[in-house]
């Protein structure tokens, strides 16, 4: 006969080396998640990846074209995405609020960050491919933009409303103008968090295929600009990887290296200003 | 009503205070006065004139037909339990809660003789003649110099060379210029909590408002700093309108000339601070500052 | 210097127009947002109306998927899409829980903050490493041993048997589930994380105030406290998993049937677009697959609307508590 004592402490002992064992099993996935990229990519990681094109099967070449057409589909898809995430966001923080309006579009804003990226890729394939007849960088930005804005709305208008109203009331009480108080004390005040918005949504577009397999496509070689299909790392590797020669995959392994480090680099640089930024202000 | 009216306003001249200048008198209106067998009993200038103010927030009626006159280079404390609406009747003043969706004012608020609550009012300019310090200090996230520079720039073009007379002429205004002279590019919000309430007075008072409206501009605060911010606006009474809203009645009673006791949104009793004091007319009043309750 | 410097008030520019604009233009963006989503949805519609005109609401009973004979069916897709997300949920929700209690109740200091963001760099790992790790790398392991001897020892156990039936492949619904599991894992912790770190402390004090034990307290108190908030949590993770593309497009292997065995290949809506879409002629092929991704937004549009509101049921329990 066991006391109720011993059992408690025995199922309490039991339940908490299970949580202990969760932890370790999720962390075990990470490790070898990254350990894979590393015994297979980093052999592969040499300097011709970023001075030439991707090659056809047999021959040497690197990635050159794949990342500056994924650098380039990034940025503009960030420059477009960016304001647009930004104004919007200012709109819910600082004149919405809690009207229905600002409801609505706060919940439509969250069905455009939980839409299936595949979903968005056939949206601008049907709006942009369709009409220009072809597919190009610019339906890739377009596609990553519409994936990045969410990012950036949510928490812009998150950050913008961690800096206190007696703040706001304090810069409308020395006289400036609405939009004067928004642009110069509340952007500033809020300006780590806007900026690790930011950074997340390039992390998180930047990763992305499902969105440019319909719209960018693929370019086997250098594309002479952003209204023709255009290389990218994601779909490179993608093609790549599910190919059958050994050298396509060894440069699909390069590549995931290469767009993986680069993602978790930028988390974490988005973590460090988001850390400083709170210490800092607010 | 009537009996609402003639409480709503002191019952006689300080002697002790020096009277306004002759010239001043004459540009300024006078202050209405309550009659007393026909004379006039108050013969001071009225900065501010409050007339049949009521304010919501949305349904909610928080202020009830409050009438009183604020007068001019004198300090004027705002006392009353929590939620009475002394808070609410300071921010009326410079219509910060114009920001805020649904919160209205009824009734007229006489500046130098202007309706500040009609339509027609520039309120950036109305927020220059009156500045406010709040609760909290409420430093921008910018350098102390730019803290200064923020409200200044809003309303005048200064050289480089006049702004920083304007920095330095604010920050030795507000007792702050030695504490931070050597340190204008460092961070508004890197100083103490006194420093920062002090900046806040110092960025109100650089814009060279006429009126300072101070919210509760020491409860955040620690003894000493409360001491310093007293100090500062006894010395910055002789230049500007102060109306204090206070929860502490000590420091009401310290630095006040008139005080107005509110009591759920309604205006009880208005008087010299001594009279209110000493011997309150009403017995909300004199409950109140005996501490029976609030 | 104390002399106060005379200088005329220069009134700047009139501000109402600036206000305006300014707020304008704000608002413009917010609407441009609602714009965007309402199009996508318009799109979908109208890009997916010969399919659903022509097959009606047969189109989502049906498992054809024939493109020679044009006879398209969403039925298996759909099973595959729930039967993954099932699995990854199935798995997930366990370990997340765990991890959160870990982080939240068991961990010392120190180490709350390393293992938190260890778990959510899971999250930001692209979903074709995913795919690619799980094709090359655990597929061949999984194939040579857990799985064989999960169907040795399975295949005679009544309702786990058929399910484990099957050569040892690797790929399937049920690799394509565990892989979800993995990918949606850090987003369940970091929910359950952040609403049992919302518990007061008095509550669990209170509770070992009576001589409750940790998991004690975390089941009669914490979990009790935090409910809403962690199926709401599940609910974001299950939209994930629903709309996960290429990591599930590696490993499931793609084959337009449903069969009971977890190890067999299947397939679902987002690999069934990814693989078809840019190889499908004819139009109505293409407003299938179009149709298929009408479905699936809206399935992931009922689960966001569901999760949001519990969340707010919830943040309106807190408000009424403070």
């Amino acid at each position: 006969m066991i006391s109720l004592y011993t059992r408690r402490k025995v199922s309490n002992h039991f339940w908490l080396i299970m949580s202990f064992l969760a932890t370790v099993f999720g962390l075990f996935w990470l490790a070898w998640l990254l350990w894979t990229l590393l015994s297979h990519g980093l052999h592969a990681i040499h300097w011709t990846l970023f001075t030439q094109a991707t090659p056809p099967p047999g021959s040497n070449g690197g990635l050159a074209n794949a990342i500056v057409g994924s650098l380039a589909m990034t940025a503009v898809g960030m420059l477009i995405g960016t304001p647009v995430g930004i104004l919007a966001g200012t709109f819910l923080s600082e004149f919405g609020r809690r009207s229905h309006l600002a409801a609505v579009i706060r919940f439509v804003s969250d069905i455009l960050l939980s839409a299936p990226s595949i979903v968005i890729g056939v949206f601008v394939y049907t709006i942009i491919v369709l009409r220009t007849g072809h597919f190009s960088g610019w339906a890739g930005a377009v596609a990553l933009a519409l994936i990045a804005i969410p990012v950036v709305l949510r928490t812009t208008e998150d950050m913008m409303r961690l800096v206190p109203d007696s703040t706001r009331e304090a810069a409308a009480a020395l006289g400036a103008p609405q939009w004067k108080v928004v642009v110069l004390i509340v952007y500033r005040a809020a300006r780590s968090g806007i900026l690790t918005g930011i950074l997340l949504a390039v992390a998180r577009i930047s990763g992305e295929t499902a969105p440019l397999l319909f719209t960018a496509l693929n370019n086997q070689f250098w594309s002479s600009g952003l209204d023709r299909p255009m290389a990218n790392l994601p779909v490179v590797i993608f093609q790549f990887a599910m190919s059958p020669y050994d050298d396509w995959q060894h440069l699909a392994w390069a590549g995931a290296l290469l767009i993986t480090s680069g993602i978790l680099i930028i988390n974490i640089i988005a973590r460090v200003i988001q850390g400083g930024g709170k210490r800092a202000h607010y | 009503m009537f009996e609402n009216i003639k409480s709503s306003l002191p019952r006689k001249v300080p002697n002790m205070y020096i009277p306004p200048e002759p010239s001043q008198r004459k540009s300024s209106p006078v202050m209405n006065t309550p009659e007393l067998n026909g004379q006039p009993v108050v013969e001071s200038v009225a900065k501010i004139s409050v007339r049949n103010l009521s304010f919501f927030y949305g349904r909610h009626q928080a202020l009830h037909d409050i009438t009183l006159d604020i007068p001019e280079k004198r300090v004027t404390a705002f006392i009353g339990p929590s939620g009475c609406g002394k808070s609410t009747l300071l921010r009326c003043y410079n219509r910060v809660y114009e920001m805020y969706p649904g919160h209205s004012a009824t009734g007229e608020i006489l500046i130098d003789g202007t309706n500040i609550l009609a339509r027609s009012m520039d309120l950036n300019r109305l927020r220059a003649k009156v500045g406010m310090v709040f609760q909290k200090p409420t430093p921008f996230p910018m350098s102390i110099y730019d803290n200064i520079a923020f409200g200044v720039r809003m309303h005048e073009r200064l050289s480089r060379v006049e702004m920083n007379d304007r920095v330095e002429w604010a920050l030795r205004k507000a007792a702050l210029w030695d504490e931070v002279k050597d340190k204008l590019k460092d961070s508004g919000t890197a100083l103490s909590g006194g420093q920062q309430q002090r900046l806040c007075i110092a960025r109100g008072i650089a814009v060279k408002p006429e009126v300072l409206l101070l919210d509760e501009p020491a409860s955040a605060l620690d003894p000493i700093s409360t001491l310093k911010i007293e100090e500062l606006i006894n010395e910055l009474k002789s230049d500007y309108t102060i109306v204090i809203v206070t929860h502490n009645m000590q420091q009401a009673a310290r630095i006040s000339d008139y005080t107005a006791f509110l009591y759920l949104g309604k205006l009880i009793e208005y008087d010299d601070t001594n009279v209110i004091f000493t011997t309150p007319r009403h017995k909300e009043t004199e409950d109140y500052i005996t501490g029976r309750y609030g | 210097m104390d002399a106060t410097p005379e200088i005329a008030k220069v009134s700047v520019i009139p501000t109402d127009w600036s206000d305006r604009l300014f707020r304008g233009t704000t608002r413009f963006f917010a609407y441009l947002v609602l714009a965007v989503v309402s199009a996508i949805l318009v799109s979908l519609i109208i890009g997916a109306w010969p399919a659903l005109h022509k097959f009606g609401f047969g189109f989502l009973k049906s498992d054809a998927w024939n493109p020679v004979t044009e006879q398209f069916g969403a039925a298996v897709a759909i099973f595959g899409t729930l039967a993954t997300s099932a699995i990854a949920l199935f798995i997930a929700v366990p370990v997340s829980f765990g991890i959160a209690v870990f982080i939240t109740e068991l961990a010392p200091a120190w180490l709350k903050r390393p293992i938190g963001t260890a778990i959510e760099l899971l999250a930001a790992i692209p979903s074709i490493i995913y795919g690619m790790w799980g094709l090359f790398v655990f597929v061949p392991v999984f194939s040579e041993t857990v799985q064989p001897w999960m169907t040795e020892h399975l295949i005679n156990i009544p309702i786990l048997g058929p399910l484990v039936d099957g050569p040892p492949m690797g790929i399937g619904i049920f690799t394509a589930g565990l892989i979800l599991a993995i990918m949606i894992l850090p987003f369940i912790t970091a929910v359950m994380r952040d609403v049992f770190e919302v518990v007061p402390l008095v509550l669990k004090e209170s509770a070992y105030g009576l001589g409750a034990t940790t998991w004690e307290v975390v089941c009669g108190v914490v979990l009790p406290y935090t409910k809403v908030g962690v199926v709401g949590g599940i609910m974001l993770g299950l939209g994930r998993a629903l709309g996960e593309t290429m990591a599930v497009t590696f490993v499931i292997g793609n084959a337009h049937r449903i069969s009971s065995s977890l190890f067999m290949p299947g397939s679902t809506i987002a690999s069934t677009l990814a693989n078809e879409f840019t190889e499908a002629v004819g139009e109505m092929y293409t407003s299938s697959l179009i149709a298929l991704g009408l479905v699936l937004f809206l399935i992931t549009f009922i689960v966001l609307a569901l999760a949001k509101l519990l969340l707010m049921r919830l943040t309106a329990r807190e408000g009424a508590r403070t």
